[in-house]
């Protein structure tokens, strides 16, 4: 389980190519993914857009990735992390990583509970077939499937 | 030993992203360092020798006495190397 070789990353749920037309649109599209798998609440939501605003968009941590968060005590339910990739980039504020395409938002309860999900999500932005499979992927099946690393019919493992 | 902060503003996402690998380079590079992630908050009240966040939370950490390592892109993995290391040698030239 916590080999990097086998660090999948488990979400709760994708979505492939929406529309939004800021960066406060995504964070709230990954929210809702969020609320409606019941691992957060809608203040939780709320809390990941206020952080953008309060504390800076550095959570837009390489070229194109978002990982909007907040702290467990605004409404974290259960942890989990969801994953959606936006048709159109939007910028964050964030000069150096600006726009971003790819939003990884994330419910932790804690930190040590939380650094395994951290560890899939690294070992996905550091293998560079799959995150190109993350953001080619056309519908949620792809997604789904590229972001638990999952082998493809056409490439092998 | 070295003691290093990864900062960021709730200790969660960034920080724990930048500690694995910050942790990483130190056991490859052989260096003895203690590698602590933290909030902003945290930082404040227990400072390090190196502090190493991401360029967007640079003018929050303005002001420490520690050297100061900034990160635009966290999956750069030679990017994130070279800065720390320019940050170890230079503390390591000042003791």
């Amino acid at each position: 389980m916590n080999t990097p070789e086998d660090a999948r990353l488990h979400t709760l749920d994708v979505r492939a190519g929406i529309s939004v037309s800021t960066w406060r649109e995504a964070v709230e599209a990954a929210g809702s993914l969020l609320v409606a798998a019941g691992s957060c609440t809608e203040a939780y939501v709320d809390a990941m857009a206020a952080a953008v605003v309060e504390l800076g968009p550095y959570m837009v941590i390489a070229p194109g990735v978002a990982m909007p968060h907040a702290r467990p005590e605004a409404g974290v339910i259960h942890p989990g992390t969801v994953v959606v990739t936006l048709a159109t980039p939007v910028a964050f504020g964030n000069p150096a990583n600006d726009p971003v395409d790819l939003v990884i938002a994330f419910a932790a309860v804690d930190k040590n509970a939380h650094l395994e999900s951290l560890q899939a999500i690294t070992a996905l932005l550091l293998d560079e077939p799959r995150l190109n499979a993350v953001r080619a992927a056309t519908n949620d099946d792809e997604l789904r499937a590229a972001v638990s690393g999952e082998p493809t019919s056409t490439e092998g493992h | 030993m070295i003691t290093i902060a990864t900062v960021c503003g709730m200790g969660l996402g960034t920080s724990m992203m930048l500690a694995m690998q910050v942790r990483q380079l130190m056991k490859d590079e052989g260096i003895d360092a203690r590698v602590n992630p933290v909030d902003l908050g945290s930082f404040k009240a227990q400072p390090a020798d190196i502090v190493v966040t991401t360029t967007a939370m640079g003018h929050q950490v303005a002001g420490t006495t520690a050297k100061v390592v900034l990160i635009d892109n966290l999956i750069d993995r030679q990017h994130v190397k070279a800065r720390v290391m320019e940050a170890v040698d230079a503390f390591r030239a000042g003791e």
